[in-house]
């Protein structure tokens, strides 16, 4: 059994009784990373100097208040900024980022509760993708079985804590990011309401869209991580000053009576018979829980595709323009002149999804063009959240799968980006109307890949989401299940 | 302009001086080492967000009420996107389609006549950044700019002549400056002009094609620049040719406009709501509170000036045509100087000393307070006209207190009648032949012995009263 798979709450207990040190846990991460990362490929760059020093300090000063999270080994989406270490969002033209200038809000709010940042994990690049065949250095794999894709974007976060290489993680999400390669690779991952985790230090793909969320093994521990990253922000004028609950109080309640929304067009047709029979499965368990679920409707949701690659993609136009060769990041050594120096460091710098939609963006925003897509996306945007907020009237969480399949094999849709844009349709309305949503393991396929059931809330509403996946977690068994991989045999 | 009319319309952009930046905690300063005013925010680093600073929208306000804008309710900055090395996200926030201020007009004077000028809108955006072109073939950004709030103020296409255009300009800058929002200093870019310029034959309807004029340092250089072009836009139609909308920067050497580039249908910015921010809604209560901030603007003190302080209109003009000249006659006046001596040492003496050393008003020694002390020295009889000038001299070089140089300078007049009839009567004694030739009727004996007596008190005998204490004495005689 690895440290891994003891709780939080477990783990603080052995901490402060000295069964370990954090030093221990420290030392477990880089471990493991040096067994099995060769086959994963989660990480792109390492902390393990200033970590292990971090740790040492950390088993001196270890007090009686020490938080839930003091000393846990946690990895970092890399396009998370982190002070003095390494971030790329995993594309080339920010390569030589190597000693960046500030930390994002959540690092410092990580700071303060004396985590432990093992390293920079990889994603697709700049969080567009659902693969991470898109990272401009290397392909993240599913660790329960290799050949497969671990999702995307964060597939790295989602690898790396299903693999036991960090004991939880920062991921983001965009239109599924979180989620589906939670999904993919059987832990947890919630995408909070648009506003509650600041977005400063956050490299922006979609500002409109873009949230923070943690990863983890159980729901538990996620609730625990969420609580250390969310608040108000002044650096962030779209986070919200609301009061936040405490998330751990939701595990005290049970789903008895609990009203669950189940949208039809969330089992339809597209949805694989495996995935869809681990869902129903889910909502029986429910039902045996004491809640109730009927069939509902999210009208527009057919549309949730199109506008959001419209809307994520025209928002990236802008937010990618910055990388220019000009003051940061990978300049083009050829000796061009001003405009060509711009031109040739972006052709070299990005990759090809990335290209694909920064032109998307700008065709989308272009005179003349921008009322037909951009501003019709924005209405879209608009009725989708009015088709939840009716919902929402009328029950509690609306739940469906996170993804309509499992994993697939790496190198089977990269050159279908239709297809797999269309895969994101489960996960996308979400973020268009900017409620939460979780990925819990709810079963596997026969092949041994992960199924993710989704809960999706009310605005800021994270605390009955939590409660809905916490009840399931406990009555199944789908998330003490670990990967076999080649140290492990 | 005979069979054509111009029309010209201006685009001025005036920076804001905030204590700090408009969407970062960066200060906001002129004149710093390069990129030394610049945090991660202003470089447009990987995952910085802008915040707005609400005082840039107090200030952004002001101005626009001073020039008699609607104040938008429900406002909202955009994204205008464009490439270039000083503008450090690739985009611009901006404001597109809600401008914080929209249909205000100016009042101006030309050739005494006043005429109104609309303005068409004024918004609120970011400075970009500054470059410099080496001769080695690189460039190099300053970003200390980046981020210093701007409001870019837009005319209606309602000036006819140059000479009109640099009369909006002056006004304009007078109203900004009088609001304290902005220094407007040209010379380092807190005020920035570009004019866009057509001519059509009189009595058409619809303009002809403009051209826009960049790169004007001056006032005077908008004024010829305009008055270039509308000579060659006119030469070029009456000789067949077409007017091209083109982009032309006045050389100031040559006096002319050149072509930078012919514009082919208009930029595209693909300008976008910021997402990073949220849309700003200025209550009635806000609005009301900057309304009261607004000090009094130069139209209102001139009106003042003429009906309560009883002064030429043309007088008032010159006196209000700065607030650096107001603010001064204002506080000479809070210090108990007669407003019209006042006004006649400003306008005088005053500014033909500015003139000469090429100094401005805030520049002098002098403070308000010591040109009001000397005009009271005037009043009271304690300095004679003349000797005011000596007085001033030192007092606007030097600064200081009038009581103090009169004093040092031993430039206080004798008026006091016994000490005068002492000196006058040992001159008399002295210059018996003078009263004699007095009495057969010469004029010129009475001058002699007042020089005689202004000599034996080095010039400080008061005049008037030298004058009747020698022919009292003659009398006696």
């Amino acid at each position: 059994m690895s440290l891994f798979d003891y709780t939080l709450k477990e783990l603080q207990e052995k901490l402060h009784n000295k069964e370990i040190t954090v030093s221990d846990l420290v030392e477990a991460s880089y471990n493991r990373i040096n067994e099995v990362d060769d086959e994963i490929q989660a990480f792109l760059t390492l902390n393990e100097e200033e970590a292990k020093q971090q740790a040492k300090q950390l088993d001196e000063q270890l007090g009686s208040d020490a938080s839930i999270l003091y000393g846990v080994p946690i990895g970092i989406k890399d396009n998370i900024v982190t002070k003095g270490l390494r971030t790329t969002a995993a594309s080339q033209i920010l390569e030589n980022l190597n000693d960046p200038l500030y930390d994002a809000t959540v690092i410092e709010k990580l700071k303060d509760e004396k985590t432990v940042t093992i390293g920079k994990l990889n994603m697709d690049e700049f969080a567009m993708g659902s693969t991470n065949e898109n990272s401009g250095f290397k392909k993240v794999r599913n660790p329960w079985n290799t050949d497969y894709v671990p999702g995307g974007s964060s597939g790295g976060s989602a690898a790396a804590v299903a693999a036991g290489e960090v004991f939880f993680s920062l991921g983001s999400d965009t239109g599924g990011s979180i989620r589906q390669p939670a999904s993919f690779c059987g832990v947890v991952g919630l995408k909070p309401t648009y506003g509650l985790v600041s977005r400063f230090g956050l490299i922006a793909f979609a500002s409109s869209l873009d949230q923070i969320g943690p990863i983890t093994r159980t729901v538990e521990d996620n609730a625990h991580l969420l609580q250390a990253i969310v608040g108000h922000d002044k650096m962030d004028s779209t986070s919200a000053n609301v009061e936040i609950p405490q998330y751990a109080d939701a595990f005290k309640q049970d789903v008895k009576g609990l009203r669950i929304a189940v949208p039809k067009e969330y089992l339809a047709e597209g949805v694989d018979p495996e995935v869809k029979e681990a869902v129903l499965a889910a909502l029986k368990q429910y039902e045996e829980l004491g809640a109730t679920w009927e069939e509902v409707s999210l009208p527009h949701s057919k549309y949730a595709v199109a506008a959001y690659y419209l809307l994520s993609s025209s928002e990236a136009s802008a937010n990618l323009a910055r990388f220019d060769g000009v003051r940061y990041g990978v300049r083009t050594e050829k000796r061009v002149d001003m405009l060509d120096m711009f031109k040739q460091s972006r052709a070299e710098g990005f990759g090809d999804e990335v290209k694909r939609r920064i032109m998307l963006g700008t065709f989308a925003l272009s005179s003349g063009y921008y009322d037909a897509y951009y501003k019709k996306a924005q209405k879209v945007r608009t009725l989708i959240k009015n088709d939840f907020e009716k919902i929402f009237e009328d029950y509690d969480v609306v739940i469906g799968p996170t993804s309509p399949t499992t994993a697939y094999k790496i190198g089977e849709k990269i050159d279908d980006p239709l297809t797999m844009y269309v895969d994101d349709i489960l996960t996308i309305p979400v973020n268009l109307a900017g409620v939460p949503g979780i990925s819990v393991p709810c079963g596997f396929s026969k092949e041994g890949l992960p199924i993710g059931l989704q809960i999706i809330g009310k605005h800021f509403d994270e605390s009955t989401v939590y409660r809905v996946a916490y009840a399931f977690e406990q009555a199944t068994d789908h998330h003490k299940k670990r990967p076999t991989l080649g140290g492990d045999k | 302009m005979s069979n054509f009319e111009t029309v010209i319309g201006l685009e001025v952009h005036v920076e804001l001086k905030t204590n700090s930046k408009i969407f970062s905690p960066a200060p906001n300063a002129f004149g710093s080492e390069p990129n030394s005013n610049v945090n991660p925010i202003d470089l447009g680093y990987p995952g910085v967000l802008p915040v707005l600073n609400e005082e840039a929208v107090n200030y952004a306000m002001k101005a626009a009420m001073a020039i008699n804008c609607d104040i938008a309710t429900d406002t909202k900055f955009d994204r205008k996107n464009y490439f270039y090395p000083d503008n450090p996200k690739a985009y611009q926030i901006s404001q597109f389609d809600q401008p914080i201020g929209e249909n205000g007009y100016i009042d101006i004077e030309v050739n005494g006549e006043t005429k109104r000028i609309g303005i068409t809108r004024l918004h609120l955006e970011e400075d970009a950044g500054k470059l410099t072109h080496n001769d080695d073939g690189y460039s190099l950004v300053d970003y200390n700019r980046q981020g210093t709030p701007l409001v870019e103020i837009v005319s209606e296409p309602d000036i006819r002549t140059p000479e009109e255009a640099y009369a909006y300009l002056e006004k304009l800058k007078n109203i900004i400056q009088y609001t304290g929002v902005s220094d407007c200093k040209m010379e380092e870019g807190s005020l920035r002009c570009d004019a866009n310029i057509s001519i059509r034959p009189i009595g058409q309807k619809e303009f002809g094609t403009k051209t826009e004029l960049k790169n004007l340092n001056s006032f005077s250089f908008v004024q010829k620049g305009l008055e270039f072009e509308e000579k060659r836009q006119r030469e070029v139609l009456l000789n067949g040719g077409e007017i091209l909308q083109e982009t032309r920067r006045y050389d100031e050497k040559t006096k002319e406009t050149i072509l930078m580039r012919v514009k082919e249908g208009s930029d595209d910015y693909r300008y976008f709501p910021e997402p990073d921010l949220v849309p700003l809604y200025i209550d009635d209560a806000w609005k009301e509170r900057i309304r009261k901030e607004i000090p009094e603007l130069p139209d209102a003190r001139l009106a003042r000036y003429v009906k309560d302080l009883d002064l030429p209109a043309y007088d008032a003009g010159v006196l209000t045509s700065t607030i650096e000249m107001s603010d001064f006659f204002e506080a000479a006046i809070a210090a108990g100087a007669d407003p019209k001596q006042a006004s006649n040492w400003l306008m005088g003496e005053v500014s033909a000393y500015m003139n000469k050393q090429q100094v401005e008003i805030t520049d002098l020694k002098m403070t308000p307070e010591g040109l009001a002390k000397m005009i009271k020295l005037i009043e009271d009889g304690t300095i004679s006209s003349k000797m005011a000038k000596k007085v001033f001299a030192e007092l606007v070089e030097n600064g200081g207190d009038p009581e103090k140089i009169v004093k040092e300078k031993g430039l206080v007049q004798i008026s006091d009648e016994g000490q005068l009839r002492d000196i006058i009567s040992g001159i008399l004694d002295a210059n018996e032949q003078s009263i004699i030739d007095y009495k057969n009727g010469k004029d010129k004996a009475l001058g002699f012995l007042v020089g005689q007596t202004m000599k034996a008190t080095k010039g400080q005998a008061n005049p008037p009263m030298v004058n009747k204490i020698i022919l009292e004495e003659i009398d006696k005689r």
